[in-house]
């Protein structure tokens, strides 16, 4: 017998995908020929933020497949090739192009595909769906010659569809045939308030409408008609009245199907041909089709258990609750959200100040929660779902989960009434034993717990209940997490920075004096010494500040191993002309300094000794350089290419904007390096995704990406805005850079410091663009302050005789220290090699 | 060892900083330590300047800082920290600096040579 078989995995969507890093995961998928089949041109991609292509037209930002996936795993992929045939005789799978392969195994994971009612016209140009990103760039190419369009169907998808259509510039209707919109998650109250939150945002709703034929318009391209007699003149159509399972192989195949559709599975997700796994929104469990992600992935990784023989989970249902933001309005449904069990009671808030709507339904003995709808403010939803999915017993008063609270008390959940298997995270399906274990093995904060569990890695809504329960795992360990800066300062870095604003705090011995105790030391120093570079922006080397500086900041140039100095002047953009080429050559020459070009397009001279530093400054001064900040916490260089200028593909100037960017915020000290870069297009060959801020040109202005990392844990940087004018950019870095400064940790780069951010992306959007903390104002008079006060540290410093002295290496002698000691390597100075021992060990 | 030789004058180090002095051939590091808030004489020490992790004449250029009473240095490159009164590396017992005797003579900074 062989001992390799053939798995022939049938769509490559979303679910598809799941089930091979399922296989990979197992450790299996060597013993395994896997041939996968997929219609679309292009291998899976997130189809539930399929919206998101709009923000960047990129088919690449919603990719799932890791490079080198297939190849690494030996998977065959097909795609634009959709399978025609299954013979379950033969054991084959033959496909459009004529690709027949041998199974043993198939994995059916094709979908669904959205219904088009019959109305007369639903096949007229200018109509769509809304699927698959070719769908998406249909709509978009439409948009372009259209003013008007309308989404048949006022669902969850129907709504996502209708930002999009309100994203291209259409004005947008949502036609409706319940009387509310989302009626199958939302009740009566809720969708009236949904419905008016949404036609605040300048969209057109109506409820009732149905629709009977699309003909030629007089003033647009259609003309609908409703059963009502009604008419609506638009350009564009995009159906969105719900999904069908593509299950047409099954019953050519003669699985066993519903009456309505879908291929009958089992828990092990296998259908009535035992060799042959159904999973995702083709597969009908118990009656009921899915049509969440979530219980799409918990299939694949049955069918995967079950196949490979490696695990043990099976298919059991799954909650359907979901929480989502639509057009911006918070929308949450939790379980009975109609109050359809006997006897169960519903307690209510209305806000029609804020537009907020909550609903919670309970057992009839106020016990226990069966269902809650939330619209325009979803806090709490964590907390409701779990009460409902552990059956855990509610509060006397349960109304008071809902009801705002005066006196400032958190109500909620006790995070240790949660049983060990409730599951906090329903994307990566992570439990709260999950955390309690990663806690036991040493995580101690929110990046730890997304490190080494993934949880609130997918959307990110369980983060609160997740960090609750990270901070009662280590209160119980006995962990105190202290957050103290160092034994000087019982504060965080956050806690500095805010005494010394409030008290106008100027200098270290104050700080101390007031809040601290004993000498101080090298961490809580060189924090001071930033926090006040930050605040108030005074010469580094000032009497009282010279010795809070770390020896780089001191000596303006990065101590190397042999304790001489590095000397990086500015090269903004990396733009420099051929005249000062020129005088950091002879520089070089006249000092011997080993030189290298920079990875942030500038040039690094190496081996300059202290007392040296003065001279070579002066020259550099002296022939129009500044300095590189290479040695500071602060910003670094903000990489370009050269942009519009000169590229056939640029289509705005990134050098100009880099130019700009590089001398607003040079010499700002924050919790640690920064770097930014500039594209002149989407090619994007400055790397900007890799920076703390990336900016990168579109045909309408800039878009924006925050808290990108090299180095040893690289982070793709996260799309913070797009199309935005060279004003607004501005604005939004000022914002942003200075709310890091403020809140950063000592040493946290923004990438680690986003990922520690209750709340994320959405929340720090919320902070700087909605301004929902009310600080912008300050947050860019602070960075105007810095901007303002702005000086060459480098030129002050050899204006004063008495510095300069203090670079000499003795303080009693004009001698040099012997101890550095240079050879040659390729034509250039380096520290001499030094011997090594070698100590045999019996 | 009672040959007390004129360095500085006290100006020419900084409170809580360091300089490196050329005695004898020998490179030292003199460190000024002023306590904030006390009305008592800024403190001396003196060390040797080479750092024996990074083989480098760099303590002077370090961070003056303490652990509770214990004044401490520490080295700029790979951060080890070192007593001030006996050179005694916190990081690694093995490891000590050595220590010169220092005062203060007028408004000199002598070292006995």
């Amino acid at each position: 017998m062989s001992t390799v078989s053939n798995i022939v995995v049938i769509g490559n969507g979303p679910v598809g995908h799941k089930f091979l890093e399922s296989l990979v995961e197992s450790g299996k998928a060597a013993d395994y020929n896997v041939v996968v089949f997929g219609e679309e041109p292009r291998p899976a991609y997130d189809r539930v933020h399929l919206t998101a292509w709009f923000e960047t037209r990129d088919a690449a930002d919603i990719n799932m497949v890791k490079p080198g996936f297939y190849q690494d795993n030996g998977f065959v992929l097909h795609t634009h090739d959709k399978v025609v045939a299954i013979d379950r005789n033969k054991r084959t799978v033959t496909s459009e192009k004529g690709v027949t392969v041998a199974y043993d195994k198939i994995i059916l994971a094709t979908g669904s595909y959205p219904f088009v009612p019959p109305v007369p016209g639903h096949d007229r140009e200018n109509v769509f769906v809304y699927r698959t990103i070719e769908d998406l760039e249909a709509i978009t190419a439409a948009a372009e010659k259209g003013k008007t369009g309308a989404v048949i169907g006022g669902g969850l998808l129907g709504l996502e569809a209708a930002k999009a259509l309100k994203d291209l510039d259409l004005q947008t209707h949502v036609v409706e045939f319940a009387p509310r919109l989302m009626a199958v998650q939302v009740d009566d109250g809720g969708g009236k308030m949904l419905r008016h939150k949404i036609e605040d945002l300048g969209v057109a709703v109506h409820t009732q409408k149905n629709t009977k034929s699309i003909t030629d318009g007089e003033s647009a391209v259609h003309k609908m008609s409703f059963a009502d007699g009604e008419e609506l003149e638009i350009d564009i159509i995009v159906f969105s009245a719900g999904i069908r399972p593509r299950d047409e192989l099954a019953k050519s195949s003669d699985l066993a199907m519903g009456e309505r559709g879908g291929i009958v599975i089992n828990n092990s997700c296998q259908t009535s041909d035992d060799d042959i796994y159904a999973i995702g929104e083709v597969a009908l469990w118990d009656n009921k089709i899915f049509g969440l992600i979530a219980p799409g992935n918990a299939m694949a990784q049955a069918a995967c258990d079950h196949l490979t023989a490696t695990g043990s989970s099976e298919f059991a249902g799954a909650d359907m609750s979901t929480k989502l933001k639509l057009m911006g309005v918070d929308v949450a449904s939790i379980g009975d959200a109609h109050g359809n069990t006997p006897d169960s009671r519903s307690y209510t808030y209305v806000n029609d100040r804020d537009e907020v709507y909550k609903k919670i339904v309970v057992s009839g003995d106020d016990k226990y929660l069966l269902g809650a709808v939330l619209i325009g403010d979803a806090s709490e939803y964590g907390t409701l779902l779990q009460y409902m999915l552990n059956k855990m017993e509610l509060p006397a008063e349960p109304e008071g989960m809902i009801l705002p609270q005066t006196d400032g008390a958190a109500t909620g959940l006790g995070v240790d009434a949660l049983p060990d298997t409730a599951q906090l995270c329903s994307c990566l399906n992570v439990t709260k034993g999950d955390i309690v274990d990663a806690v036991a093995c040493g995580a101690t904060n929110m990046g730890d717990i997304k490190e080494s569990t993934k949880a609130a890695t997918g959307c990110g809504g369980c983060s609160a209940l997740v960090t609750q329960v990270l901070n009662s795992e280590l209160e119980k360990l006995g962990v105190e997490v202290n957050t103290d800066l160092c034994e000087h300062f019982a504060y965080t870095r956050q806690d500095l920075y805010n005494i010394i604003r409030v008290e106008n705090i100027r200098t270290f011995d104050e700080l101390l004096e007031k809040h601290g105790k004993g000498l101080g030391c090298e961490i809580c120093k060189p924090t001071a010494g930033s926090l006040l570079a930050s605040c108030w922006n005074d010469y580094i080397l000032k009497d009282n500040l010279q010795s809070l500086q770390d020896t780089n900041d001191y000596f303006m140039g990065n101590m190397q191993k042999d304790g001489t100095y590095s000397v990086v002047p500015r090269v903004a953009g990396g733009e420099i002309t051929p005249e000062k080429l020129i005088v950091l050559g002879e520089v070089a020459k006249e000092y011997d300094l080993y030189t290298k070009i920079t990875g942030g397009q500038r040039i690094d001279l190496f081996g300059a000794r202290s007392e040296q530093l003065p001279a070579i400054w002066k020259t550099l001064i002296d022939a129009g350089f500044e300095t590189g900040h290479a040695y500071g916490k602060s910003l670094r260089t903000v990489k370009s290419c050269v942009g519009s200028t000169w590229c056939r593909y640029g289509v705005q100037d990134s050098m100009g904007m880099s130019l700009i960017l590089e001398n607003r915020y040079k010499g700002l000290r924050s919790p640690h390096k920064l770097k930014m870069a500039v594209s002149g297009c989407t090619r994007e060959c400055a790397e900007a995704q890799s920076k703390d801020v990336g900016v990168i040109a579109t045909e309408n202005g800039w878009n924006m990406y925050v808290c990108g990392n090299g180095g040893m844990k690289p982070r793709h940087a996260d799309l913070f805005a797009s199309d935005l004018d060279d004003e607004t950019l501005l604005k939004y870095i000022d914002r942003f850079f200075m709310f890091y400064v403020r809140t950063g940790d000592r040493l946290q780069r923004t990438s680690v410091w986003m990922d520690n951010m209750e709340g994320g992306l959405d929340y720090l959007k919320s902070v700087i663009i909605d301004d929902k903390l009310g600080v912008c104002a300050e947050l860019e008079a602070e960075m105007e302050h810095v901007v303002d006060t702005y000086q060459c540290e480098w030129k002050t410093t050899i204006e004063d005789s008495e510095k300069v002295k203090r670079f000499e290496h003795f303080v009693n002698s004009d001698a040099v220290d012997d101890n550095v000691k240079f050879e040659r390597e390729r034509e250039q100075i380096r520290p001499v090699s030094k011997s090594i021992e070698f100590v045999e060990v019996s | 060892m009672s040959n007390w030789a004129d360095i500085c004058s006290i100006d020419e180090i900084l409170p809580n900083m360091g300089r490196c002095a050329l005695v004898d051939g020998e490179q030292v590091a003199i460190f000024r330590v002023k306590t904030i808030g006390q009305d008592i004489d800024d403190q001396f020490y003196a060390v040797n300047n080479f750092c024996p992790f990074s083989d480098a004449n760099i303590i002077s250029r370090g961070i003056v800082g303490s652990i509770s009473d214990q004044v401490v240095v520490a080295s700029p490159l790979y951060k080890q920290r070192f007593d001030l009164a006996t050179g005694q590396c916190i990081e690694d017992e093995s490891i000590s600096l050595k220590t010169y005797p220092v005062r203060i003579a007028g408004d000199k900074i002598q070292l006995a040579a």
